[in-house]
Parts: C-alpha cells; structure tokens; sequence
C-alpha cells in the first residue's frame, strides 16, 4: 500500500477496512478461544460420527451371538461386545444419535418456553410478570428427579399408546427434560428485557413508529440472545445427562434402544470382568458434555453483552 | 413567520401532564400551550426538570403510560387532537408526520443492525417500501445528511460511527419518511462544540430543504439565537414567556428569561470589561408541592408580595409577544 500514491489518495478508508458485524467480531472473539474451538472440532467430529457413523460401520446394533459375549476389543469388535455379543460401535453410534438428539431438542424445548416466559414477564411487567416469576420460582423449587420419574412413569404408556414407543418416550423425554430446564433461561431473558426495554434504541425505534411487536423481534432480542446461547450450549450438555441419568434408572427408552446411558446401566453389573462396556458410553458422555460447556465459556466470551451493548 | 396564529401545524392547547410518584403527583408540565406553524422553527428553552422534554414526548405519546397521564389539554395536529387517538394511529403519525431526535446519538443506534438496514427500515414499515426501495432511500437520506461515501457507510455498524456523525444518522432516520415536523430534543447536548454547530447547521439545512416545521428543544440560549424564529421560554411546568427570537433576546421581559440571556458567555463583553457571567441563584421548584403564586418567585430578585399571592397569566405585552410576570 505504501507505493501507491493516487489510489490510495482517493480511495476512502472505509474501502480498506474489513466490515464488521457484532456476529463477526463474536466469531473473532470466539476463534481466539483455543479450547472452545478444539471442542468445536471434537463436537463437530461427535455429531458426524453419530450421523455417517452408523453408515459406514454396518455392524447390526441388536444381532446377538453368545460365542461373541463380552469380548475385549479387537480388529472385529474395535469397542468390544455386550453380555449379548452384540458390537458396542454399532450401538454407542448409534446410541449417540439418540443422546445428542435428545439433548439438543431438550435444550430447544427449554430455549422456546423461556424465552417466551421470559420476554413476556420483561416487556409486559406488572401482574403478568409477578405471576409468571412466580411460576419460574416453583418450577426451580421443585424436586427434579423424583417429579421427572413420576411423569415418565404416569405418562409414558398414554403416549406411546398415541405415537409408538420409540418416538412417544423421545416425546416425552425431550419434554420432561426441556419443561425442567427452561427457568434459568426465562430469568436470564427477562432481565435482559428490562433492561433493553429502557435503551434509547429501543426508544427511538418506538418513536419513530416501530410497533411492540417490532420492538421486541428486531430490536430486544436480537440484543438479548447473546447470554441465551450462552445458556442454551450447557443446556444441550445438561439435557445429555439428564438423559443419561434417566436411562441409567431405567426409564428412559425401551431396553432395546441403545442410548448412551441405557449402555451404561446394562454395563453396570459387569464392571469386575467387562469394565471397557461402561467405559466406552462413559467416555462418548464426558467428551461431548466437556466440548458443549467449553464451547460454552468460548461463546460467553465472545458474546459478552456488555461489550456487544457498548460498541 | 405569521402562519403560527392563522394556521399552526402543531397547536398544543393547556396540556397538562402528571405523573403518579411514591411521593405524589408531579404535574411535569402545567398547562403548557405552544404553536407551530408550518415550516417554522420554535425553540423551547429551560433549565433541566422544566418539563420541555415531557412536552415534546407527549405530543408523539411517548411518555410511559402509566405512571404518566395526560390530565387535559388538547395537542392539535393539523386541526385534529392526538390526546384520544390509540396507540395504532399513532405510530402511523409517528416518522411520517411527526419525527424526534434524542439527545443521546451514541446510544440511539441498534447495535446489532447497520445503519443502512435500521433507516430502511422505518422507511419498510412506515411507508410499505420494499426491500430495495427502502434501502435505496436510506442512502439517499445518508447523503442527504452528508455523511462522506453513503452507499458504502450505509452497510456500516453503528460502533463505526463517531458521535456526530451517529447523529445525523439518526437526523436522517428521522426524516426518512418526509415528517412535516420534526422535534429535536437536545440534538447537540451530547457533542463537542463544533460538532454542535455542524449538526445545527445540518437541521437548518434539512429544514429550509424539506419544508418541514421543526420545534428544537434546548437549555442553550446560544443554540436558540442561532436556529429559532420564535421562542417559549417554560419554567416550572409552565410557558413564561414566548416571542420572536429579535424581539426576545432585544427586549425579554421575565426575569427568567433575563437571567438566562444574562447567563450566556459573551466573548465580547469578556475582553473588555470585569465581566463576571451571571447565574440564576436557586433550582427549579419541585413539581410536586409547586409554590402558590409565581412559581419563579423564590429565585427572582424583582421579587413582590403580589408575585408570592397569585399566579401572574400569561399576558400579550407586544404583537406576538406574551409573558407570565405582573411586572
């Protein structure tokens, strides 16, 4: 640049200068968080291997062969066997499939109802916004688990009744798990309503004929999603215990099925002789929760609403 | 400069606007009557707390609802009132026929959108635009405001901007949609002194331009001598006084309205003599227990018995020129 002289003389500054949305300075921020992006890799490499995995590695997940029973891995078993014989590859792949599906639509569920709870306590304050704190504290208040149980317990026959098996508990375990995760997300959406309400952006928007509607749509949330996404990469990594946790007690999906804490409930009995069967779910389990909350604190990072409010 | 009596754009008639508090009622503005006619400039000048801001952000009903009530008074927009009409009619009013600028440029500006895409779209939804058209007319307006290579600029965040250049932004976000009023509530308080005088320079421009009316609200006796036609002084939540700008700066007759001419820096005076720039001693009164009597009383120093017993009317002294003081 130092050589030319009349273009760059007329050529404005602007030209040269790269532009840069809130979205690319987050993602630039976000790049220069080694771990996060690591983790990146590793999630991304997780959901493609859950995806083509299966694919590829055509072993059925459910052929039972007793001459194989918990074998050690090997060229043909590279994760070893079940107590059935059955190729744990095959069936933590696939088991992951359901296990990260579950977790993301879990964290779905719970990102929709608090945002929705959230930013109408925000925008319309008042008696709406006492009541529906006041449902977001009972919510946060009750016991989990035991509520969680009792749930699947009354309602699982109901629904798969209605859609099938598979796709009833996914149903209703995708909701149990979002209805009971949603409150930190609507506490977190709220006060950044209230607090983006007050903004004299918002203000001049309003003023200059942008209805409520618009107001919240194009103006609020887009400012307000930064702590929600923030919120909503632990909640996947929550969701994936929670759903671990549930199969680990039998609950969750059919025996059949092989979720990633279903295998670690049927591996449990064999720790003495057969310790690679836990091992194998336990470590898919702890890879992706460690690489979803890292990506996690990347994302806090890079969408610090300060700095995105401030700039 | 005589259409203000025989055919006013804005004619706001004895508003009165209350706001419920902890404490109380406080009456921000107390039966306040202003005119602006078309294509004229009217200043409203007070101190801070005197209610000018409330003012202007009831005519367009900004003003948070409850706690703030409008409790009488009419705001006439070419013959109709605005105090009755819902909230949906007046957003069709809002930035079509009457714009507002805000003091605070810096924070006016949604982050996360550029300032292309937040004029277009005022333009997409006041005037059903479409995508193209509407951006199109935002880097018409850039230019129009002059802000150096527009197309380019207008695909800009609003973190790119400095200060003065965010506002004439928001200056031609305002006028997107040919406003024939535009208020501007302290458009320059927030920026550094030349800067001031660009973008006051810029609303003159826009005004004589576009041949909108424009009611510029400040505390800067300066900025008013440089923009206004005429001027309202308020005080207190009411009008004090209110003449054409020659006609108040050669002969004001409120004390308030002296004491603030007086408070003004006067280079002039500075070099020659031992000049010593005057303040009004005191603060506004408080709005919630206002005095009886001449609300400006306590801090006047032609102060009467008679100031302190009823409140003095506003009165026409001089053709085009009212004042609210028994002297």
């Amino acid at each position: 640049m130092a050589g030319s002289t009349l273009a760059s003389a007329t050529a404005s500054p602007a030209t040269q200068r790269p532009r840069v949305g809130p979205w690319q300075e987050a993602w630039r921020r976000f790049r220069k968080h080694r771990l996060a992006v690591v983790s990146g890799v590793v999630l991304l490499a997780l959901i493609l291997a859950v995806a083509i995995g299966p694919l590829l590695w055509a072993m059925p997940i459910d052929e039972i062969d007793f001459t194989a029973r918990l074998q050690q891995p090997s060229w043909a078993h590279p994760l070893g066997t079940d107590d059935l014989g059955q190729d744990l590859l095959a069936r933590i792949l696939y088991g992951g499939r359901i296990s990260l599906a579950v977790g993301f639509a879990a964290m779905a569920v719970a990102i929709l109802v608090g945002v929705l709870v959230g930013s109408v306590a925000g925008m319309a304050g008042g008696a709406m916004d006492a009541a529906l704190m006041w449902l977001t504290d009972l919510f946060l208040s009750l016991p989990q688990l035991p509520l969680l149980l009792l749930i699947i317990y009354l309602f699982r026959d109901t629904l798969t009744g209605l859609v099938g098996l598979e796709v009833g508990v996914f149903i209703l375990i995708v909701a149990v798990i979002g209805g009971f995760r949603w409150m930190q997300v609507a506490r977190l959406v709220r006060a950044q309503f209230l607090s983006l309400r007050e903004k004299e952006f918002v203000e001049a928007a309003r003023a200059l004929g942008a209805s409520r509607t618009r107001l919240v749509m194009r103006h609020i949330l887009p400012n307000a999603l930064g702590p929600v996404i923030v919120a909503a990469s632990i909640d996947v990594a929550a969701a994936i215990i929670a759903e671990s946790t549930l199969s680990f007690l039998g609950l969750g999906f059919p025996p059949d099925v092989p979720t990633w804490g279903r295998l670690l409930f049927d591996a449990k009995d064999n720790l003495d002789f057969a310790p690679h069967w836990a091992m194998f779910p336990g470590v898919a389990i702890f890879l992706t929760v460690l690489s979803i909350n890292y990506i996690g604190d990347g994302l806090r990072d890079a969408l610090d609403p300060r700095r995105i409010i401030s700039a | 400069m005589s259409a203000s009596t025989t055919d006013p754009l804005l004619s706001i008639r004895d508003l009165r606007v209350h706001f419920a508090t902890d404490d109380g009622m406080v009456r921000a503005v107390d039966g306040v009557s202003i005119d602006v006619g078309r294509g004229e400039t009217v200043c409203v000048v007070g101190e801070s707390g005197c209610g000018k801001t409330v003012t202007a952000m009831t005519v367009l009903k900004l003003i948070a609802m409850p706690p703030g009530r409008i409790a009488g008074g009419q705001i006439l927009w070419q013959g109709r009132d605005l105090v009755p009409l819902k909230s949906d009619a007046m957003r069709s009013i809002r930035a079509k026929e009457i714009a507002i600028v805000f003091q605070e440029p810096m924070t006016s500006l949604n982050p996360v959108y550029t300032v292309g895409e937040q004029i277009a779209e005022v333009v997409r939804q006041q005037e059903k635009l479409g995508r193209r058209a509407a951006m199109d007319r935002a880097i018409e307006m850039l230019r129009l405001v002059h802000i150096p290579n527009a197309q380019r600029r207008a695909h800009d965040y609003p973190h790119q901007f400095s200060g003065g250049m965010r506002q004439r932004v928001m200056i031609a976000m305002a006028l997107s949609c040919n406003p024939k009023l535009l208020i501007a509530d302290e458009p320059t308080t927030a920026l550094d002194v030349t800067i001031q005088a660009q973008i006051l320079d810029l609303l003159a421009e826009m005004k004589e331009r576009l041949g909108m009316a424009v009611m510029l609200i400040t505390h800067a006796m300066g900025v008013v001598a440089e923009v206004a036609q005429r001027v309202v002084v308020m005080y207190a939540g009411k009008v004090v006084e209110e003449a054409p700008v020659r006609e108040l700066f050669a002969n004001p007759r409120h004390p308030y309205t002296q004491g603030l001419i007086r408070s003004i820096p006067r280079i002039d005076l500075a070099a020659t003599h031992h000049h010593r720039l005057e303040a009004i001693p005191g603060t506004v009164p408080s709005l919630l227990n206002p005095p009886v009597g001449c609300r400006f009383a306590a801090r006047c120093r032609y102060v009467t018995d008679a100031c302190r017993a009823a409140e003095p009317p506003l009165r026409e002294v001089a053709p085009g020129h009212k004042m609210a003081c028994i002297l």
